[in-house]
């Protein structure tokens, strides 16, 4: 791939970003291409030393903030037909509540996955505070000179306590995936920007 | 690496090599290799945030025929470097602390 074609390649697939921004990043890459190439490296030596456009893409889109993909997205390009604009407006009862109910379908998948992270905290805590009730409850049967039910309240309590340990792990571990999950969704709602006609 | 800390460092490495005389890009790059591998678009982030923290500066000049951009130190990108230098001695006190051999009476 000689130079031409890998900056042609990485504004593509930075299409999204804002003109100035692009520009700027296209320039960079380009000097850095020709100093290589002033090392004596060969045109597709130092090309590949840059490492893959996707790769690089990935890295910049990770890194930009999302406001800024919007803005770029919604800026008119030039004067908008007439009939795009009566489009428009004629179509606004049928584009407006398709918008809200895509925004509200991603906003529910938020709030669903983030519930069912409460849930499972919520019912390891009642794990956690029945475990020392038992526990409680049994040495005070005990005391009381009941041993039969104190011996089986001791016994649930420390395993509700085991139990809960486990839970632990587990809790944690799906708040962990839960946060992964939330930063993929962010980074496809991204890429949705990205990916435009011009 | 803890990513604040290693943000930090990236930004003194690149402050450093234009400490002593403007440089570009591929150059910064160079003169980083035997320290830290640096990509460009790592490179281009640290330099846009350098700027607007006005620690550097950029000017372009022709070079060969073609346009290369040079950066620029300025008084508060030297102040943060000599800044640094305090701070070392913080966190090399604080790797004395954590990585201290237990002494128990």
């Amino acid at each position: 791939m000689n130079k031409q074609q890998y900056l042609s390649r990485l504004e593509k697939a930075l299409s999204g970003l804002p003109a100035d921004d692009l520009r700027e990043r296209l320039a960079f890459y380009g000097e850095s291409i020709d100093d290589r190439m002033e090392e004596g490296l060969s045109e597709e030596a130092a090309v590949a030393q840059l490492g893959p456009v996707e790769e690089i893409a990935a890295q910049i889109l990770a890194e930009t903030p999302l406001p800024a993909l919007v803005r770029e997205r919604i800026k008119p390009r030039g004067r908008m037909p007439v009939w795009e604009m009566v489009l428009l407006v004629l179509g606004f009862p049928l584009w407006f509540p398709l918008l809200l109910a895509a925004f509200a379908v991603l906003l529910s998948v938020y709030i669903v996955l983030w519930s069912l992270i409460l849930c499972l905290w919520a019912s390891e805590l009642a794990l956690a505070v029945s475990a020392l009730g038992a526990l409680a409850a049994g040495i005070l049967s005990l005391f009381r000179g009941d041993s039969s039910n104190g011996l089986l309240a001791i016994g649930a309590g420390l395993a509700l306590a085991g139990l809960s340990v486990f839970l632990f792990f587990g809790c944690k571990a799906a708040s962990k995936g839960a946060v992964v999950l939330t930063g993929k969704i962010a980074l496809w709602v991204k890429s949705l920007f990205l990916r435009k006609e011009r | 690496m803890d990513i604040q800390l290693k943000r930090g460092l990236l930004d003194l490495c690149v402050l450093a090599a234009i400490k002593n005389e403007d440089s570009y890009g591929y150059q910064i790059i160079k003169d980083m290799k035997p320290y830290l591998e640096m990509s460009e678009s790592t490179l281009y982030t640290i330099l846009k945030r350098l700027e607007a923290a006005e620690q550097l500066t950029v000017r372009s000049a022709e070079h060969d025929g073609r346009l290369r951009k040079y950066y620029h130190i300025t008084g508060a990108g030297l102040r943060r470097l000599e800044d640094f230098k305090e701070d070392w001695k913080e966190i090399l006190a604080i790797y004395h602390f954590v990585t201290r051999e237990g002494q128990y009476e």
